[in-house]
């Protein structure tokens, strides 16, 4: 339990730290994770040592999402008066995107035959 | 009053978590519907968002060693991106910088303000990456995770019939576009079809969370 922890921690402070020196637009929570995947690819990092601790954090991953989801109320004026815009891009956006992709990937299996 | 947002969140999480275990309709999300109901108490009781979060802020802590933990997932997944490296490659950067344009530049067109299009243009990642996505290019994040939630439950309620509507059979594309499109609440649906599909849908959501939060910066750059 520790142990998976502090690996998940150190990884998460070792992210930080690197977007904070470098001075990267990136999350350094992504930057931890990429950095978490190349350590169990190459063998740093036993998967069995953060699998349980991370599977746990990672299934409950949404209960997470609404504290900062209700921020929303914060901008209740704003998005009233731009829902139109909001929501016409977002559903464009979902069509355009859905089929293009599939298509372009469907081409892409089609020419390897 | 120190725990009260730690209550208030975790047991109108839990309720709605039960009501959609029972009746498994998209509408009732239960992501969606805690965030309406906690912000409806907050108005109806007159609590500000500062005293809620202030109590709630350990439970958005996690965010940071949960989206860490999204490693895992990908890690067991690389014989899958083996198999199919050149379509996962290839079909999230299109897909990925599609999702952001297209939904930037209706916006844009239909007079949407800079810090709307901003907090718009990461609505197709996983919620946790896209917060943190959104506060880092200037956007809202809270408007951020609610039009990422409204992303993946179009993809979960319609998803699969749109795509069948295009004709798509084939099992990768099909998985890949749900995934780059509607991340987690995408895959959960699309998993139930097909094993393939559900397994390239999970990947292309993590990936495309790496994709655009290194390319997102640097495209808003260009584009503002």
């Amino acid at each position: 339990m520790y142990k998976g922890l502090a690996i998940i921690f150190g990884f998460l402070f070792l992210g930080e730290a690197l977007v904070r020196m470098l001075g990267l637009p990136i999350p350094g929570n992504v930057v931890g994770m990429i950095l978490l995947t190349l350590a169990l690819v190459f063998n740093v990092v036993k998967l069995e040592d953060v699998e349980k601790e991370a599977e746990l954090l990672v299934r409950n991953m949404s209960v997470m999402f609404i504290p900062p989801g209700v921020g929303i109320v914060l901008y209740w004026g704003l998005i009233k008066s731009q829902a139109m815009p909001i929501f016409v891009a977002l559903i464009v956006s979902f069509f355009v995107t859905m089929v293009l992709t599939a298509k372009f990937v469907e081409f892409l299996r089609r020419g390897r035959g | 009053m120190n725990s009260f947002g730690v209550f208030l969140t975790l047991a109108l999480f839990y309720l709605f978590s039960k009501l959609y275990q029972k009746k498994r309709a998209f509408y009732l999300n239960p992501v969606l519907l805690s965030i309406l109901s906690i912000a409806i108490i907050l108005r109806t009781f007159n609590i500000s968002y500062q005293t809620y979060m202030e109590s709630a802020q350990i439970l958005s802590f996690l965010l940071g060693p949960a989206v860490v933990s999204l490693a895992i997932p990908l890690y067991k997944q690389r014989e899958v991106i083996k198999t199919y490296s050149k379509e996962i490659v290839l079909g999230i950067s299109f897909g990925g910088t599609l999702a952001i344009l297209s939904a930037f530049y209706v916006a844009k067109l239909l007079g949407a303000e800079k810090i709307v299009l901003l907090s718009i243009a990461p609505k197709s990642i996983t919620t946790a990456i896209a917060i943190g996505v959104s506060e880092k290019i200037g956007g809202i994040p809270a408007l951020t995770a609610v039009l990422v939630i409204l992303t993946g439950i179009m993809g979960n309620a319609i998803g699969v019939e749109v795509l069948n509507l295009a004709r798509i059979k084939d099992k990768v594309a099909r998985g890949l576009a749900m995934g780059v499109t509607s991340h987690g609440l995408g895959t959960a649906r699309i998993i139930l079809d097909d094993e393939l599909a559900g397994a390239v849908s999970g990947l292309a959501m993590a990936l495309n969370g790496i994709f655009t939060s290194i390319v997102l910066p640097y495209l808003i750059n260009i584009l503002k």
